[in-house]
């Protein structure tokens, strides 16, 4: 009876050995029995690493205001006040934050894990900002410096956000439809002896073909360029999908089956209570993979024939040599796929809730 | 753990359902596996044994003898090569919640909490609506109330097997087959385990039939253990275990069906 139920498992905070050692005194008699080292300790003092942090974002706004930017021909770069003002107000508040302490509450608890991000941040965006728009180092337009974002943002921020909501809608419908046919087909070839007969040589046969491949074919039988590229991220997130689905439900202990057929199990029980849950962890292998696939034929679509979204309109930006909205459709993008990734782990830590030692996104 | 000290055997099955052991004849049966690279490989050879209802009997024999085998024919996950085997003179055919399996393993299902776990038999046959309360009355049956909410990577091995056998239980079952449930517990919990057994069995009143490669195990539980040989296995001798429950373990009558036991197994050049 070694196991502890998990109520009354003690939680251990994030440890910080000198200040436990200083609140120590004060606490109440009943948490004197807890060891020091597993007592909730709230941070004090001044947050040294905050302090840091601040004085990098200070330092980015004083470079971004005080050095003129390099000269480059045509009309200087836009928003260069802004951003340093940004910067600088930024570190005002960090250092707000640093200095107040326990103070800050809850802010500073959130802000206190990244603190190390936040120095590093400041430091990066100083250097893009030397090489660009102050040194001239990198060649002009192809390099863009970082006010250039917030030019696109405020310039063209109707025109991107359209195309992020078209990008994401092209992706819902096609994941969507991918994951359900995938998963569906998966658990069929996986249980029935017969579809694995029939589906399964298909499914190795032609899974493997990259579905960008068949972009030319798509757009030719589809009734509209949408309907075709739809198809296309479905079948992308459909290969992973099925063929993880698949795995799962044949690598299924036999003795889950036993188990619950000799507590008299129907077919469908089997299939829906023991096989589907018991498989789900691949599923979301599957699922995962497929996402990552899904994204790459979704921008590869848009390039190459649907009139919309993301990936049109990276194609249009190198069109009219406008680098700097390239890369902000770029960050988008970033932003979008890994908001999706991390959405999608953490549907998995709540469906999974009962695995332990899964992998932290 | 529950208490197990119940004198003697009640006589009519008291809280835990109507259940009564159920009659189990296995006739002439034979088994043979198909091997891999043609041929077939003989289990079992002509058992022929009879579980009367409410008799807890032990089938003891060595390791691969095919013991494993024999209960799931009886358990009706398997069809016998040769031979009949009948629950209260209907041939089985399939598996059947009247007789319920304990494997070696707990096999819970990880995703399911051990309440959930409890409740899979309900839940498949639909009942799970109407008799939910059966459920927890299983978990006190066991003594795992504080672990309703539990997962099973939580528990120790103990934990997961009482587990097991809640589940089993809250079937009502007529045969209990159980396949070596304590094998891989450690000796101190195989002990109080077995205890638990016997009490459960007491109340309930269902027929048992345990697979053990454990002498004393077998002596300690069983009102007869039937001594199987080798591979293909054979009946080499029935023990009947003529002792009131609750035994003791240091009981010179055990000590003495305990040698005889392993003079049957050909083990007693220890003795």
């Amino acid at each position: 009876m070694s196991a502890a139920p998990p109520a009354r498992a003690v939680r251990a905070p994030v440890l910080r050995k000198t200040a436990a050692a200083r609140v120590a005194v004060s606490l109440p008699a009943s948490e004197a029995v807890l060891p020091a080292s597993l007592r909730d300790v709230a941070p004090t003092g001044i947050w040294r690493t905050g302090v840091l942090a601040a004085s990098g974002w200070l330092g980015l706004g004083a470079l971004t205001l005080a050095w003129p930017n390099r000269e480059v021909g045509f009309s200087d770069w836009a928003f260069t006040t802004e951003l340093g003002v940004a910067a600088v107000v930024a570190g005002l508040l960090l250092a707000a934050v640093a200095l107040a302490g326990a103070r800050a509450g809850r802010v500073g608890r959130t802000l206190r894990p990244a603190g190390r991000w936040l120095i590093a941040a400041p430091l990066l965006l100083a250097l893009w900002e030397a090489l660009t728009a102050k040194l001239g180092a990198l060649p002009p337009p192809f390099f863009a410096p970082p006010q250039s974002l917030i030019d696109v943002a405020h310039e063209d921020w109707a025109r991107l956000g359209l195309s992020t909501v078209h990008s994401l809608r092209l992706l819902a419908q096609g994941f969507a439809l991918g994951a359900l046919a995938g998963f569906g087909t998966g658990v069929w070839i996986g249980w029935s002896r017969a579809a694995g007969y029939w589906v399964h040589p298909v499914l190795r046969f032609l899974g493997p073909v990259p579905a960008s491949a068949l972009l030319p074919l798509a757009f030719f039988f589809a009734p509209s360029s949408h309907a075709a590229a739809v198809f296309l991220v479905a079948l992308a997130t459909f290969f992973p999908v099925a063929v993880l689905t698949w795995s799962g439900v044949a690598s299924v202990s036999k003795s889950y089956y036993d188990v619950a057929r000799t507590l008299g199990a129907s077919e469908w029980f089997l299939v829906r209570r023991v096989a589907v849950p018991a498989a789900l962890p691949q599923v979301f292998v599957g699922l995962f993979m497929g996402l990552g696939a899904s994204f790459s034929v979704l921008v590869t679509a848009e390039m190459m024939g649907v009139k919309a979204g993301l990936g049109w309109y990276l194609q249009w930006a190198q069109g009219w040599a406008a680098y700097a909205n390239m890369y902000a459709a770029l960050l988008v993008m970033a932003v979008l796929c890994s908001g999706l990734i991390t959405l999608l782990f953490a549907v998995r830590d709540r469906t999974l809730s009962w695995q332990k030692g899964t992998v932290k996104w | 753990m529950v208490s197990v000290a119940e004198a003697g055997r009640s006589g009519a099955p008291d809280t835990v359902g109507p259940a009564t052991g159920a009659r189990i004849d296995i006739q002439g049966v034979s088994h043979w596996f198909r091997q891999p690279r043609g041929g077939a490989l003989q289990v079992l050879d002509g058992i022929d044994l009879q579980v009367r209802p409410g008799e807890f009997v032990a089938l003891l024999g060595p390791s691969g003898c095919g013991k494993s085998t024999l209960l799931r024919l009886v358990a009706g996950l398997e069809p016998a090569t040769t031979g009949r085997l009948l629950q209260d003179g209907v041939p089985i055919t399939q598996p059947d919640p009247s007789r319920i399996v304990v494997f070696q393993d707990p096999t819970l299902y990880p995703w399911r909490n051990v309440r959930d776990n409890v409740a899979l038999g309900l839940q498949a046959r639909g009942l799970l609506g109407a008799q939910r309360s059966r459920v927890d009355e299983a978990l006190v049956l066991v003594g795992l109330t504080d672990f309703a909410d539990s997962f099973p990577h939580q528990l120790s091995g103990g934990m997961a097997q009482r587990v097991a056998l809640a589940r089993a239980l809250v079937n009502d079952p007529r045969l209990l087959v159980l396949d070596e449930p304590l094998g891989k517990l450690d000796s101190l919990t195989r002990i109080a385990m077995q205890s638990e057994l016997l009490a459960l069995w007491q109340r309930a009143g269902f027929s048992a039939l345990l697979v053990t490669h454990d002498v004393e195990e077998a002596l300690f539980l069983a009102d007869r253990v039937v001594i199987l040989s080798d591979r293909p296995a054979r009946i080499t001798a029935e023990l009947v275990v003529d002792l009131p429950y609750p035994r003791h373990r240091g009981h010179p009558r055990l000590v003495e069906l305990r040698h005889a036991a392993l003079r049957h197994l050909g083990l007693d050049a220890t003795w």
